[in-house]
């Protein structure tokens, strides 16, 4: 096959999160990327205490302007280990949050697994991005986590809002900010039903 | 044989190996898992997703080597008890003891505790018990133990049906693969699918998760059962969701059906799926 392929490895783009709009209108489904620099991961319960605390009018534990949100829900680290394994958690169940997400400026997230056509729309709206990592891949993720703090909610345990240090992070772009969706592109060219 | 012949097994025997079997799924996918993963690496037609499947391999050998979870969910635990009717057991509460080596595996091992004590009130356990635990009463005088560490987005994407019987072959072919092609990325693919085939509404349910304990690709020994695996994981596969709902030609590592009689009006059919992640063992005591 003629020409450079989405999927060689100098095609790999290296991405600071977090990073504004401008970035973000940028990618292209399909693109690999590797994320370094400071992101958040939350899961559903960090999500709705979020969502309630905005509800409520109170001050946010963190300003979430660019910022990247990822859905994980780690294991408990080794002494001495910044985090346990950390692969991505199922996207969907978040979709319900996006857009007050979206209100709040996050500017991408990261998680497994597809969004609903409603996320897709709001992300052309706001100029925000989805990212894939791989599912179940978190003994090898997690070593491009650095450091990890809990900032909010660690009564929620594994399910508390915490600040990553990211570097080299592996990850690629499912949904961008025109419609494009990698899952939908990439199942629909081997579909031999 | 005459009753006093019973043998007599102490049930924190049982949660001891339930204890070793849940650290050991966490971090050392079994034998066959991996050779499939390597082979499906191979012969994945789309090169994002070989890219994605060499991943999953560097994974596993990551997490063998540093003795890691392989994945942050490391599921709910689910455990069937075959107990041969000669059984005495002894030493105290059959399910405690399930519990404790559950709860003793995931606290000392640095696991995720991803059990909630009710569905609406949805506060953590802390321990990650209870287990699921599914107790049938055998012929003999011994103990097998089946454990699986489950996690919840494949088992999120499990589905079931009451089909009609005229629906047949054809039907349950169109039903598990819809189920698998809509599950999408979501379950974590190349999955492995459980199928339940008769019985009643939860037999079917019951077996679809059985099914993922059998050894990983075993064909069942009914040919009829074992020509409908074989064409199913075909129709898996051709549904393009490949690895990682990306795309690709291998969106399976296996299919395994059970099937029981059933009702003259019936045709039960569920799909559980399991992920990549396919943590499973057994003991027999
Ligand atoms: S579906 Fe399996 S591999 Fe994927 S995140 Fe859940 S437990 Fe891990």
């Amino acid at each position: 096959m003629a020409g450079k392929r989405a999927d060689t490895a100098d095609d790999t783009i290296r991405l600071r999160v977090p990073f504004g709009e401008e970035v973000a209108r940028s990618l292209r489904a399909g693109q690999h990327v590797t994320l370094s620099g400071t992101a958040y991961a939350a899961r559903d319960a960090a999500h709705k205490r979020i969502v309630e605390a905005v509800a409520r009018r109170e001050r946010l534990p963190v300003d979430f302007r660019d910022q990247l949100i990822y859905y994980v829900g780690p294991t408990p680290a080794r002494p001495g280990e910044p985090i346990g394994s950390a692969g991505p958690t199922t996207s969907t169940r978040m979709d319900d949050y996006m857009e007050a997400m979206l209100e709040l400026g996050i500017r991408a997230t990261m998680g497994k697994g597809i969004r609903s056509r409603k996320v897709m729309e709001l992300q052309k709206r706001y100029g925000a991005v989805y990212f894939q990592a791989i599912g179940g891949a978190g003994a090898l993720l997690a070593r491009h986590i650095k450091a990890a703090e809990v900032v909010a909610y660690e009564d929620l345990g594994a399910e508390a809002l915490r600040r990553l240090e990211l570097e080299g992070f592996p990850a690629i772009v499912a949904v961008d900010a025109h419609g494009g969706d990698a899952f939908a592109e990439g199942q629909r060219r081997y579909c031999r039903l | 044989m005459v009753e006093h012949d019973m043998r007599e097994i102490d049930v924190r025997e049982i949660g001891d190996r339930i204890r070793e079997m849940a650290v050991e799924v966490s971090w050392n996918l079994g034998t066959a898992e991996r050779e499939c993963l390597r082979r499906l690496s191979e012969e994945e037609e789309s090169p994002l997703g070989r890219k994605i499947l060499s991943a999953i391999v560097s994974n596993f050998e990551i997490a063998a080597a540093e003795r890691r979870p392989l994945c942050q969910d490391t599921g709910l635990a689910v455990v069937f008890l075959e107990i041969g009717q000669n059984v005495r057991l002894v030493g105290g509460s059959l399910l405690d003891a399930v519990n404790a080596g559950v709860r003793t595996a995931y606290r000392d091992a640095l696991l995720r505790m991803s059990v909630l004590n009710d569905p609406l009130l949805r506060a953590n356990t802390k321990d990650n018990t209870p287990a699921i635990v599914h107790i049938e009463i055998v012929p003999g005088d011994r103990v097998r133990i089946l454990f699986g560490a489950k996690g919840g987005g494949c088992e999120n994407m499990s589905r079931s049906a009451m089909l009609n019987p005229s629906d047949g072959k054809r039907g349950v072919v169109e039903f598990v693969t819809r189920a698998v092609q809509e599950a999408s990325a979501n379950p974590c693919p190349p999955v492995v699918v459980g199928v339940g085939l008769g019985g009643t509404f939860e037999k079917a349910a019951i077996l679809a998760k059985k099914a993922l304990f059998r050894p990983l690709g075993k064909p069942n020994s009914q040919l009829h059962l074992a020509d409908l695996e074989r064409e199913l994981l075909d129709s898996i596969n051709r549904t393009g969701v490949g690895p990682m709902g990306m795309g690709g030609t291998r969106t399976a590592m296996a299919v395994h059906v059970e099937a029981f009689p059933c009702h003259i009006a019936s045709l039960p059919v569920a799909v559980n799926l399991d992920c990549h992640s396919h943590r499973h063992m057994e003991a027999e005591i």
